[in-house]
């Protein structure tokens, strides 16, 4: 890659080809410039930082048990919550692209709530919702179980926000999926059933992975919406992201800096992935559908 | 295994597609339905497969009456335009998988399943592919796996969509030899829809017409270029020039003169001369038909010279060897060596 | 007659749908499941806002601070996103408009902050400008407060919506292409006329979407911004910080009837996006989520 921050001079390797239109030196040059003073600087600040702590001062502050325990806390319920909106995601898909009902509109439109709402106003409300006396709250406490303070209303919050990228992810896929396929299938014999889960679901395979790892992802970095439903409880209830809000008001900047790069890793790892995924399925299957 | 297509009436939505279609398959025919977009050809095989339902009427196989029955019931193989791969699936799978999804009861154990799955593919000329999958393969390739995937189930009836639509003429003609080569060899009753009737007239023992959601004429290919029974058939199979003419005396007239045609006892009045360009003779005589050179073209082996007959508005085509010396001349009278006269529209 | 009607009511269903009382199943199930996720926690701010009547909702709405986080948060976002508008242009021009090495990479960088985090986002400034870094204390000299006050907030507000218009516009323009541009250079506009007259207009749904979605997060972000505002109340609390300081302090009906506004404000965001998606959609499906 040879993005330099400034446009190269013509040379025979080429960095650009000649055009006719004006504005190439500069509006690259403004992007790359705002690109990186508003994220890259920081950014490798950051790498910066966590490097000036070398191999041994980061790993001790890594395996801190609170870091891992909030590690594992977060990841956890991310992936629990991802599991759920992949199953329901994929449904709520298939019913709002193949089935025409009173309303279907207004559903579809709902489902970008999440990405509308504010994080600390989904927070308040979940809690409001699955507080021993809440809505649905109060329904579970007679059984002696608490859904919010706990892990259990963690992952309710992380269903609430994953759940637009599973369905937004699924539905183009789905819409294209060839009548004609499905008719073959069926001249082949197969019943309704033996169609969809022997034709039509494998092929929304990598849909439904990108949609995973998406969902993961959000939540396993999201703060304001699960503080408020969370107990908060090292080792129990606490996300990683809380505990590097809790340690930046210690001023133990260098154990914030520590839990935020190793969180950086693992979602440039995820990114990577969904990348991967992506690649392999045009390889796979061709482009489109 | 026979079909029988009794008096079968489909609309959607109030758009009538087929009227009153009634049609006799014999038993291990390769028949193709022909005609122009919007016959309704497609919507009769899709209502053969059980893609559709009727409106009104029946359709039997052998002495079933198939309406009853769903598609997955009727046991047809049925290969689509665009091949309708399983794209996730290798070649192998895609054979396999109509043995795969039987019932317990009735499906082979996996190493009979495979067996038969190369076979196939064996017969498709394909083996040494089975672990590929769809997108890694050509036009003509696939179309072909999408066959070998409908014999598999050693379907009653084979149906195809315009199976060669969407390939290359040249990997069209090879397919078509193909066809019917697979076709000689496994004996199964097959019916393919097509708008191309080169290959209709190629491939098929027998052809049905269509036009308008209406069967026009059905017959041996011979038969339907020869003899065709309607105006439209004339026109649409083979290369056509029309005329009108008018019956007196039992003798045809075109503008006030007699061309030297009888009539062979059709009814006085207006009528439609129909004829081939290649079925004429020129002749030097008064009753003849004279038309002034409009345009002269060589196609091939043969120089097609367009004609103004008096008495008409449209030109008429006939062909001439390209060396024929008449065809430098300005003026030129002929008359068909065969026709056929259509009533007046 | 009677057996040709049966026969065809019978088999009235289609080979490639599934049966009538499956299908209700399935859209029940879906509809209660998006009920109780999506749509219960939007009543229940609504409700709680008003669980004191309408007059302590009104009160709690024009109590100094909250007035405060209003402008604040107003003030934020009049600066944020006119800001990651001017970014998404540039960057969608120079993009869409040339060919270059590199491209594709630049395309996945400018998604980056969709990865990060929003208390990293905040935390990167924190280590930028806080104690104990360079930039910091030299500005500070100078007289300019960045952590604890408004630059702050700002920074990392443009950090969290970076993203939001250039990928709306990026491949609306690819889609676009360059010929209408180099038809109005061939007649002799220049650069900016090109831009203003010819440009502007073609991606003018795509921009007013991508402007959409950048203000709803702008507006309710809160974790990035918790981080370097410091909390200072009636100074450097946005509407987000606001509802959970009155939240903490067990005010509720108060951080409900503040959070009542951000809804709405969700609620708008959503009505105005699926109307400019039912309407442009073949405009806008160049930009879809993916």
């Amino acid at each position: 890659m040879s993005a330099a921050s400034t446009p190269a001079p013509r040379r025979a390797w080429s960095f650009r080809q000649p055009s006719v239109i004006p504005g190439f030196g500069l509006t690259l040059g403004f992007t790359l410039a705002y690109f990186s003073l508003i994220i890259l600087i920081p950014l490798v600040a950051l790498a910066i930082r966590s490097a000036g702590l070398g191999f041994d001062g980061f790993w001790k502050a890594a395996s801190d048990p609170r870091v891992l325990g909030a590690l594992r806390v977060s990841f956890v319920t991310a992936l629990i919550a991802a599991a759920v909106n992949v199953v329901f995601g994929t449904l709520i898909a298939w019913v709002l692209v193949r089935y025409r009902f009173p309303g279907r509109r207004i559903f579809d439109a709902i489902i970008d709530l999440p990405f509308a709402l504010p994080t600390a106003v989904a927070g308040i409300a979940l809690t409001a919702i699955y507080a021993p006396n809440g809505t649905i709250g109060a329904l579970f406490a007679p059984l002696g179980w608490r859904i919010a303070y706990t892990p259990a209303g963690i992952v309710i919050a992380m269903i609430f926000i994953g759940l637009p990228f599973v369905v937004r992810t699924i539905q183009p896929i789905l819409e294209e999926v060839s009548h004609e396929v499905e008719e073959a299938s069926a001249t082949l014999g197969a019943n309704r059933f033996q169609t969809i889960t022997q034709v039509i679901l494998p092929s929304l395979i990598p849909a439904i992975l990108t949609g995973f790892a998406l969902a993961f992802a959000r939540g396993v970095g999201e703060y304001g919406s699960i503080i408020f439903i969370a107990g908060n409880i090292p080792f129990v209830s606490e996300i990683a992201p809380l505990l590097i809000y809790i340690r930046l008001q210690e001023f133990n900047y260098v154990g914030a800096t520590v839990i935020a790069t190793v969180m950086l890793m693992i979602s440039f790892a995820l990114l990577f992935a969904i990348n991967l995924i992506q690649a392999w399925s045009r390889r796979r299957y061709g482009y489109g559908n | 295994m026979e079909v029988r297509v009794q008096n079968v009436r489909k609309e959607f939505d109030r758009f009538p597609a087929l009227h009153d279609v009634s049609l006799d398959i014999r038993s291990g025919e390769l028949i193709a339905l022909l005609g122009p977009s919007g016959s309704g050809k497609t919507t009769l095989l899709r209502l053969i497969a059980g893609l559709e339902t009727p409106t009104e009427g029946k359709i039997f196989f052998g002495d079933i009456d198939a309406s009853e029955k769903t598609v997955q019931e009727r046991n047809i193989g049925f290969v689509f335009q665009h091949y309708a791969l399983f794209r996730h699936m290798t070649i192998l799978e895609n054979v396999s998988f109509g043995l795969k999804v039987r019932p317990r009861s009735s499906r082979p154990p996996a190493s009979e399943i495979r067996r038969r799955a190369m076979e196939l593919l064996d017969l498709v000329q394909l083996s040494g592919l089975e672990k590929r999958y769809p997108n890694q393969l050509s036009g003509g390739q696939r179309q072909r796996v999408a066959l070998a995937r409908a014999l598999a189930i050693e379907p009653a009836v084979l149906l195809l969509d315009e199976p060669f639509g969407a390939l290359d003429a040249q990997v069209r003609r090879e397919l078509r030899k193909w066809l019917r080569e697979i076709h000689d060899r496994t004996g199964h009753t097959t019916v393919f829809v097509t708008h191309d009737q080169e290959e209709a007239l190629e491939l098929s023992d027998r052809l049905c017409v269509m036009s308008q959601g209406r069967i026009e004429q059905v017959g041996t290919p011979d038969t339907v270029y020869d003899e065709p029974t309607s105006p439209f058939v004339f026109g649409f199979i083979g290369e056509s020039s029309e005329l009108p003419v008018t019956v007196e005396n039992n003798e045809l007239w075109v503008g006030g003169r007699a061309i030297g045609v009888p009539a062979n006892g059709a009814a006085p009045g207006n009528a439609r001369l129909f004829f081939r360009p290649h079925d004429v003779e020129l002749v030097e005589a008064d009753a003849s038909l004279p038309g002034v050179v409009t345009n002269s073209r060589r196609v091939g082996g043969t120089r097609r010279v367009e004609l103004a007959i008096g008495g008409s508005n449209h030109p008429v085509e006939v062909d001439l060897p390209f060396d024929h010396p008449a065809a430098e001349k300005s003026r030129l009278s002929f008359r068909p060596r065969r026709w056929k006269l259509f009533p007046a529209a | 007659m009677a057996t040709k009607l049966r026969a065809s009511v019978k088999r009235r269903r289609s080979p490639t749908s599934e049966s009538r009382p499956v299908q209700w199943l399935l859209i029940g199930i879906s509809l209660v499941f998006m009920a109780i996720i999506l749509v219960l926690p939007l009543y229940a701010v609504f409700h709680e806002a008003l669980s004191r009547g309408i007059d302590t909702f009104f009160a709690s709405l024009t109590e100094p601070d909250a007035q405060a986080a209003i402008r604040l948060t107003l003030l934020v976002a009049a600066i944020a996103v006119p800001l990651n508008v001017i970014f998404g242009l540039a960057a969608s021009w120079a993009i869409a408009k040339f060919e270059f090495k590199g491209k594709a990479f630049l395309i996945t960088l400018i998604d980056l902050p969709f990865s990060v985090s929003p208390v990293i986002s905040g935390l990167v400034y924190v280590l930028l400008f806080g104690a104990g870094s360079f930039l910091g204390p030299w500005l500070k000299s100078y007289g300019i407060e960045v952590l604890f006050a408004l630059p702050g907030i700002v920074l990392a507000t443009i950090f969290v919506t970076f993203p939001f218009v250039a990928r709306e516009l990026i491949p609306l323009m690819q889609d676009q292409g360059t010929g209408d541009e180099e038809a109005a250079l061939s007649l002799g506009a220049s650069g900016w006329q090109t831009f203003f007259r010819v440009t502007l207009p073609n991606i003018k749904w795509g921009l007013l979407y991508g402007v959409l979605l950048c203000n709803a997060r702008a507006m309710g972000e809160f974790g990035a911004v918790a981080v370097v505002s410091g909390k200072i109340r009636g100074q450097t609390t946005t509407m987000p910080l606001q509802v959970e300081m009155l939240y903490n302090e067990y005010n509720a009906t108060a951080a409900f009837a503040l959070a009542s506004l951000l809804a709405m404000l969700a609620l708008v965001t959503l009505v105005l996006k699926s109307a400019l998606e039912w309407r442009f959609g073949e405009e806008l499906a160049a930009s879809a989520h993916e």
